[in-house]
């Protein structure tokens, strides 16, 4: 066993899953292959929402794996940043949105 | 930024022997992952045999204008192994009664050569359908003797194949070296000035793409739709086809990976891209590489290795086609870059 939670060299890895769970496992792959096709969403702006989500999910082998596709697409690292910045948008408003639960939570209590 | 090649720095990388040490050890000699030899037994395709010869690519020297990074023939301006016109002249004969169709010549900067007009005029006599010169573009704006070579290439209807990082100065400058994105431009659009690379044009013009790191090249055609629309709208440039060619991992870009310690995972990355489709159209099965002082290798890679072809022919003074055709194509773990995703060769993508 590692001693740390996460080893970037178990992303090589990710394949094996389906070792454990053949079924669950291939039929992951094949529809995460699928989602990342050209699509009415071309591949390019597939991997740079890949990239945002990567972000907000704070998976550390996403972000890897998401920066080096990106790479491999020609995708700039301006285009990257404010992917990054569009996922950490959404997070902070999910955040501050909940402010308007805290106002009305604090109106309804208060006289 | 390299200044220097690994040669004139006493790199021992310089060294071929050294290289194959590594792409033989390692993560191989342990049994992490698997020897390319027996990946492409697996498909029946050991040993690698030659098909019909269609390709004669010639490097005229390893003088260059440039030292990239990425160099996978360790080029510069320090380089002096270049071309005699004697040994062009023995080549100029081989293209005379060679059957295949496409002359390739690459350097270096092939134009740095000071016989390099002298054989290009000579070699266009000779009757090959295909002439391809691979220019770096800023060889064009390097000096003012280079300045009229969009002409002299118009004039012996040369097709010119040109490296182009990428559509934005910040890659391509970090790559290639400062300045080099600009210049780049100014030759494209005199090149596009003479014809090269209009559409409908038969003056041929199509770049190459090598990505500017340790990862492998995206689709070729989109890349390429990406490419076209950039150049068009900024700059006004056309081009034909973009050809996406991934870094082997030998010489310069061997030192970036190792120095970078990105060297594990490309070469994951290589073998997981592994392509059984690719293996049938890999590009030493149609193309033979000479090198400046006439020796013969299955590919410009093995080149740089001095892995000469496994054949009585080995050298041009003795150049006999049909003997060459029958020999068995030597490999070692650099091959699994050709073979990576839709497989990789000097004119692009081959599954």
């Amino acid at each position: 066993m590692a001693d740390s939670y996460y080893d970037p060299k178990d992303l090589r890895k990710f394949g094996k899953i389906s070792e454990w769970s053949e079924e669950l496992g291939t039929k992951f792959f094949d529809y995460y292959g699928a989602v990342f096709k050209e699509g009415a969403l071309s591949a390019r702006e597939k991997s740079l929402i890949a990239l945002a989500v990567s972000h907000v999910v704070k998976c550390p082998y996403c972000i890897d794996a998401y920066t080096k596709d990106g790479l491999q697409k020609g995708i700039t690292k301006e285009e990257m940043m404010e992917a990054v910045h569009a996922g950490a948008a959404i997070e902070s408003g999910a955040t501050l949105v909940h402010g308007v639960q805290m106002m009305n939570k604090y109106d309804k209590l208060s006289m | 930024m390299a200044t220097k090649s690994l040669k004139a720095k006493g790199n021992e990388l310089a060294e071929s022997n050294k290289q194959l040490d590594i792409l033989n050890g390692g993560i191989f000699a342990e049994g992490e992952l698997p020897f390319f030899k027996d990946k492409i037994n697996e498909i029946g395709h050991f040993p690698l045999r030659p098909k019909k010869l269609e390709i004669l690519q010639i490097n005229v020297g390893y003088m260059c204008n440039q030292v990239c990074e990425h160099c996978h023939v360790d080029a510069g301006p320090d380089r002096k192994e270049i071309m005699t016109r004697e040994t062009m002249a023995q080549c100029i004969e081989i293209i005379r009664n060679t059957g295949a169709h496409t002359l390739d010549l690459t350097g270096g900067a092939p134009e740095m050569n000071p016989d390099f007009r002298w054989f290009v005029e000579e070699a266009a006599k000779a009757g090959i359908k295909d002439f391809i010169v691979r220019s770096n573009l800023t060889i064009i704006r390097a000096n003012k003797k280079y300045y009229d070579l969009p002409d002299f290439f118009k004039k012996h209807n040369v097709h010119v194949i040109s490296s182009m990082p990428h559509y934005t100065r910040g890659k391509t400058d970090k790559q290639r070296g400062d300045g080099v994105f600009d210049k780049s431009i100014k030759a494209l659009q005199e090149l596009n000035a003479r014809g090269y690379g209009m559409p409908d044009s038969s003056l041929r013009l199509d770049l190459v793409y090598n990505p500017s790191g340790a990862y492998l090249p995206g689709d070729q055609m989109a890349l390429e739709a990406d490419f076209k629309k950039a150049l068009k709208e900024d700059f006004d440039i056309q081009f034909h086809n973009l050809f996406a060619i991934t870094n082997l991992p030998i010489a310069r870009f061997l030192d970036y990976l190792i120095a970078s310690e990105n060297y594990e995972d490309y070469m994951y990355s290589l073998v997981e891209a592994y392509n059984p489709a690719a293996v049938e159209n890999v590009m030493c099965t149609n193309t033979i590489s000479i090198s400046w002082d006439g020796w013969i290798y299955d590919c410009d890679f093995n080149q740089m290795l001095d892995l000469k072809v496994a054949s009585k022919v080995k050298h041009i003074k003795d150049y006999n086609e049909d003997l060459l055709n029958d020999r068995n194509i030597i490999i070692s773990q650099h091959c699994y870059g050709c073979t990576a995703g839709a497989g990789s060769s000097c004119q692009g993508t081959v599954a």
